[in-house]
């Protein structure tokens, strides 16, 4: 019997689990997933909103911007990469002035500290390569990019560490019910029991919620497309960079990673598939054509990938946190489309609010430790650093990722975290191997033997992102050794 | 960090830096270190498992292993002094190198001369946007050879290959070998763009279906590949609506074409040709940055390692009288430029004192297939210098053309000359 079971390991589930583990409690992580994070979660922005275009009164602006300001803390604790570097809007056409204007005052009824109006000339003096039909910018001083996959899994590891429970690939499939109660969920791996269920399952709470009895509430899974440029592109761009926002999407950004590539995207498409991750030969072209509005000399021949996130846009068009009169022993999130990496960190502290004032006993936990040390990044440290760290542990002197400098090191700790890195896509996210220009062609068989290694398993085992994603799948004949 | 000393380093031990650094101790240079990111030694040669190397370099028809055998014999009776599992980290303009291994932590080491011979690596999935899902099965052909020549794994079983080039037709073949099914083999542009002796023996001869002027439209499955949409294209490379087809697979080769890697020749300050992907070089194998020197794949991607070895031993013996004779005189040069469907020509620059002592011989690209009689020349304005006939000309097969070194008066009198090749 647990106090509160959460369904979805997203960043949102993620970071409740980690700030109801400072309390007593017996609390149990779920996704469906082969890791955390699987969601839409892995394929977003990255971008830590400032908070000026979120509807003033709604809970979009409320918890983008609680959010915002709590980022240095929890990426501090959680080691995770942030760069709060500003963000800017830029206008392009005679129309986007008013834009912009509007946004400014939008972001000044929300709040959002550090919004500044500029010329054109200035945003061009301080992102040369922009369009020369460049009128003006809206500049936040608050925006920031982070790494969303650590934002993900370093919350979570960090709530297992304080004695959560995580169970992957354990998918809801109904709930335990006494009465009008929910006392538990139902799952592929057998009922699980508790007083409070949380349900943060991204783009499927609408069809949870349906098995919940509560009607109405519908998501339409948005399609966003991207490409991710090589590490060159970084020369040409230096700022996040938003077009003027339409009524359905905030445009085609050109951005930077926190990790040092460039990102360019999203489009906005409603689809109906809740699992087409597809890329389109139309919407990357609308990515490029969006782009070039921006920054003219983009050169295609940057792109090393492609990829899709899907928004789980609700039909009420704010994020919905409630607990529902219908039933008891329930709280939903619905709707958590963007700024919902930003306002992640807050939600969670008013979702443990909410479940205290629903009579949910929070009684501190002494032992609770808020401090994550994540496994030291060897390309990020100076020599001297590298240095040492091989001293200790001569595996951070193999290098198995050549083009994102990853190491053996690197790699096998990532196999003994709190949450290890099952399959090659968690070990992407956990070390950035197969990330860079080559897109995994070195790596690939390097780490397939190391994981097979430290697991023990053969690499006939190993997938690419859980089910059946194998990525070998026979022995050729047996070869000598 | 640990320093270390030595006259000529190379970086990269496939065929290119072995001959490289074998010419350059012959020289008389006399500390030459290797170094080496993998275990082995023999960069990409110890995955092709198949025969057809070093016919001209040895008079033998050896497998790629053999081949790489033969020539690190070679190495250590040479006494050259190897560093595998090294990984280059960093080169300076000054050519300190700082490299990383499991044994030795981090070495810095300034050579006196310093050959690049980093081979190339392939180009990726992502380079060519195709649209689709991302599951499980999409590999570079170059990996996939690694994994069943190397590692005894089969990265799947019902194949599609996209793209032609020599990696790609090698292992339909292997595959084949192997007992799994190769359905397709695709191509975008209207002829095969690796060596015709490769389609005869490992597309034709095994009876593996070969499609031109088509391409990979989308990629579909969930966890694994589950099929491929393969389409034609039109004059643009654009998929051509109306001529779709679905073909079940569970695994997409990519053999799209190999990339130079300059990385570390960005880092030391070494200008890059946007057209071959290699450093910009003169008749000794010289970049613009002195006393750095380029060799193998990592200049221009070659078809035939006996190639690779030859030229790297220019690229050797010149690091190895960098360090025994010390810069050799700046002099008159001449610039060779591409010209009339010329993709590439290398080198890119001649010195003509150094024409004067010893023939050069260019090797270069065409950018369209001529199947019929062609001429090679350097022309300057409307005087052709040299002409020469060859039987054809494919964008697949390397064209080599020797200036001799009578060629060096003339030459004098220009700061640029073109090679042609017209039919
Ligand atoms: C294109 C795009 C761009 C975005 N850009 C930004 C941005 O720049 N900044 C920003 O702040 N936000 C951005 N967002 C929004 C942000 O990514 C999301 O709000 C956030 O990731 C939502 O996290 P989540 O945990 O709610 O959902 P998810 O990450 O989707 O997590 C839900 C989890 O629930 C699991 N699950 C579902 N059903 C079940 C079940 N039945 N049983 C067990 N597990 C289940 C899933 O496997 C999944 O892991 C963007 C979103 C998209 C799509
Ligand atoms: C996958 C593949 C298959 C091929 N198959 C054939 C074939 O069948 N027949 C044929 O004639 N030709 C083939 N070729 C071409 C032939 O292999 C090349 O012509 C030849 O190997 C090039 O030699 P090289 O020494 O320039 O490069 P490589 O053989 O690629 O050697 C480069 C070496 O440099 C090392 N290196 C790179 N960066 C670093 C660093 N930072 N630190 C330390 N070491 C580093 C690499 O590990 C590698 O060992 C193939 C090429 C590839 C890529």
């Amino acid at each position: 019997m647990y106090d509160v079971i959460i369904v979805g390991a997203g960043v949102v589930g993620a970071h409740i689990a980690r700030t109801l583990a400072r309390y007593q409690l017996d609390i149990l992580l779920l996704d469906k997933a082969s890791d955390v994070g699987e969601g839409t979660t892995k394929a977003n922005t990255a971008i830590v909103h400032a908070g000026y275009d979120a509807k003033p009164g709604s809970n979009k602006a409320r918890f983008n911007l609680a959010g915002n300001a709590m980022f240095d803390t929890v990426c501090r604790e959680l080691d995770v990469e942030f760069d709060r570097c500003g963000s800017y809007v830029v206008g392009v056409s005679e129309e986007a002035r008013a834009t912009l204007e509007d946004l400014y005052r939008r972001g000044l009824e929300n709040g959002t500290p550090g919004l500044e109006l500029i010329s054109g000339e200035e945003m061009r003096r301080r992102e040369p390569g922009l369009t020369e039909d460049t009128v003006g910018a809206l500049y936040a001083a608050t925006g920031g990019i982070v790494d969303p996959f650590a934002l993900c899994y370093a919350a979570a590891e960090n709530a297992v560490a304080n004695g959560v429970e995580l169970r992957l690939e354990t998918e809801v499939q109904g709930f335990i019910w006494e009465g009008d109660a929910i006392v538990g969920v139902e799952t592929n791996r057998g009922p699980f029991r508790s007083r409070w269920v949380v349900i943060a399952a991204g783009l499927w709470v609408d069809d949870l919620m349906h098995e919940a009895g509560l009607e109405g509430f519908t998501i339409t899974p948005r399609k966003g497309e991207y490409f991710v440029l090589d590490r060159e592109a970084k020369t040409a761009v230096q700022n996040v960079l938003f077009p003027c926002p339409t009524p359905v999407s905030k445009g085609i950004l050109v951005t930077p990673t926190i990790h040092g590539n460039v990102m360019l995207g999203p489009t906005a498409e409603d689809i109906e598939d809740k699992e087409n991750l597809s890329t389109t030969a139309a919407g990357l072209n609308e990515v490029m054509t969006g782009a070039l509005r921006l920054m003219p000399q983009l050169d295609a021949r940057w792109i090393i990938r492609s990829f899709t996130g899907l928004r789980a846009a609700g039909s009420t068009g704010d994020f919905l946190i409630e607990i529902p009169d219908e039933v008891q022993g329930l709280l939903v999130l619905a709707g958590i489309e963007s700024p919902g990496l930003t306002a992640s960190p807050a939600i969670a502290e008013h979702v443990a609010a909410m479940l205290g004032e629903a009579g949910l006993p929070l009684v501190e936990r002494p032992d609770f430790n808020p401090i994550r040390h994540g496994t030291p990044r060897f390309s990020l440290l100076s020599r001297e650093e590298q240095e040492a760290l091989i001293a200790q542990d001569p595996r951070y002197g193999r290098i198995v990722c050549r083009c994102e400098t990853v190491t053996e090191a690197e790699i096998v700790a990532a196999c003994h975290a709190p949450i290890p890195a099952r399959t090659y896509d968690a070990m992407k996210r956990r070390t950035r191997i197969g990330t860079g220009r080559c897109q995994g062609a070195f790596d690939t068989p390097l780490v397939l033997e190391i994981m097979a290694r430290e697991y023990g398993v053969s690499p006939l085992e190993l997938t690419q992102k859980g089910g059946a994603s194998h990525m070998v799948v026979r022995r050729t004949k047996e070869v000598a050794e | 960090m640990k320093q270390l000393a030595c006259d000529v380093l190379v970086i990269g031990s496939g065929p290119a830096g072995l001959a490289a650094a074998w010419e350059a101790k012959q020289q008389g240079a006399e500390r030459v270190m290797l170094l080496e990111r993998n275990d082995e030694l023999g960069g990409i040669l110890p995955q092709c498992i198949h025969n057809g190397f070093g016919v001209r370099e040895f008079g033998d028809d050896l497998t790629g292993p053999e081949y790489a055998y033969r020539w690190i014999a070679k190495a250590h009776e040479a006494r050259l002094e190897i560093l595998s599992e090294t990984m280059v980290l960093d080169v300076g303009r000054d050519r300190r190198v700082v490299a990383s291994s499991r044994d030795h932590g981090l070495v810095e080491i300034t050579p006196r001369a310093l050959v690049l011979a980093m081979g190339c690596r392939e180009r990726p999935r992502g380079a060519l946007a195709i649209p689709g899902s991302r599951p499980a099965g999409i590999y570079s052909a170059g990996t996939a050879q690694r994994l069943v020549n190397m590692e005894g794994y089969m990265p799947g079983r019902r194949f599609v290959i996209l793209g032609s080039g020599d990696i790609g037709m090698i292992m339909a073949r292997r595959l084949t070998l192997e007992g799994a099914e190769v359905v397709a083999m695709l191509e975008i542009l209207p002829y095969i763009s690796g060596l015709r002796r490769n389609l005869v023996q490992c597309i034709r001869d095994f009876d593996i279906p070969l499609e031109l002027c088509t391409t990979v439209a989308e990629v579909r499955g969930r966890d694994r590949v589950e099929s491929v949409v393969v389409s034609g294209v039109d004059e643009q490379w654009r998929p051509l609506p109306g001529t779709d087809r679905e073909i079940a697979c569970d695994t997409l080769l990519l053999s799209v074409g190999l990339i130079p890697e300059n990385e570390l020749s960005r880092m030391a300050g070494v200008a890059i040709d946007p057209v071959t992907g290699g450093p910009y070089v003169d008749e000794s194998f010289c970049t613009n940055v002195p006393g750095i020197f380029a060799a193998g794949n990592v200049v221009h991607v070659y078809d035939l390692v006996d190639d690779v070895s030859e030229n790297a031993r220019i690229a050797g013996r010149s690091a190895g009288r960098y360090v025994t004779q010390g810069a050799p005189p700046e002099d008159g040069s001449v610039r060779l430029l591409a010209g009339t469907n010329v993709r590439h020509v290398v080198p890119h620059t001649v010195h003509l004192s150094r024409l004067e002592q010893e023939a050069v011989v260019l090797n270069l690209r065409v950018r369209q297939p001529i199947e019929e009689p062609v001429r090679v020349e350097v022309r300057a304005g409307d005087e052709a210098l040299v002409s020469r006939r060859y039987r054809y000309a494919r964008p697949s097969e390397m064209i080599a053309l020797t200036l001799p070194s009578a060629l060096a008066s003339r030459l004098a009198a220009y700061d640029a000359v073109n090679i042609d090749v017209i039919s």
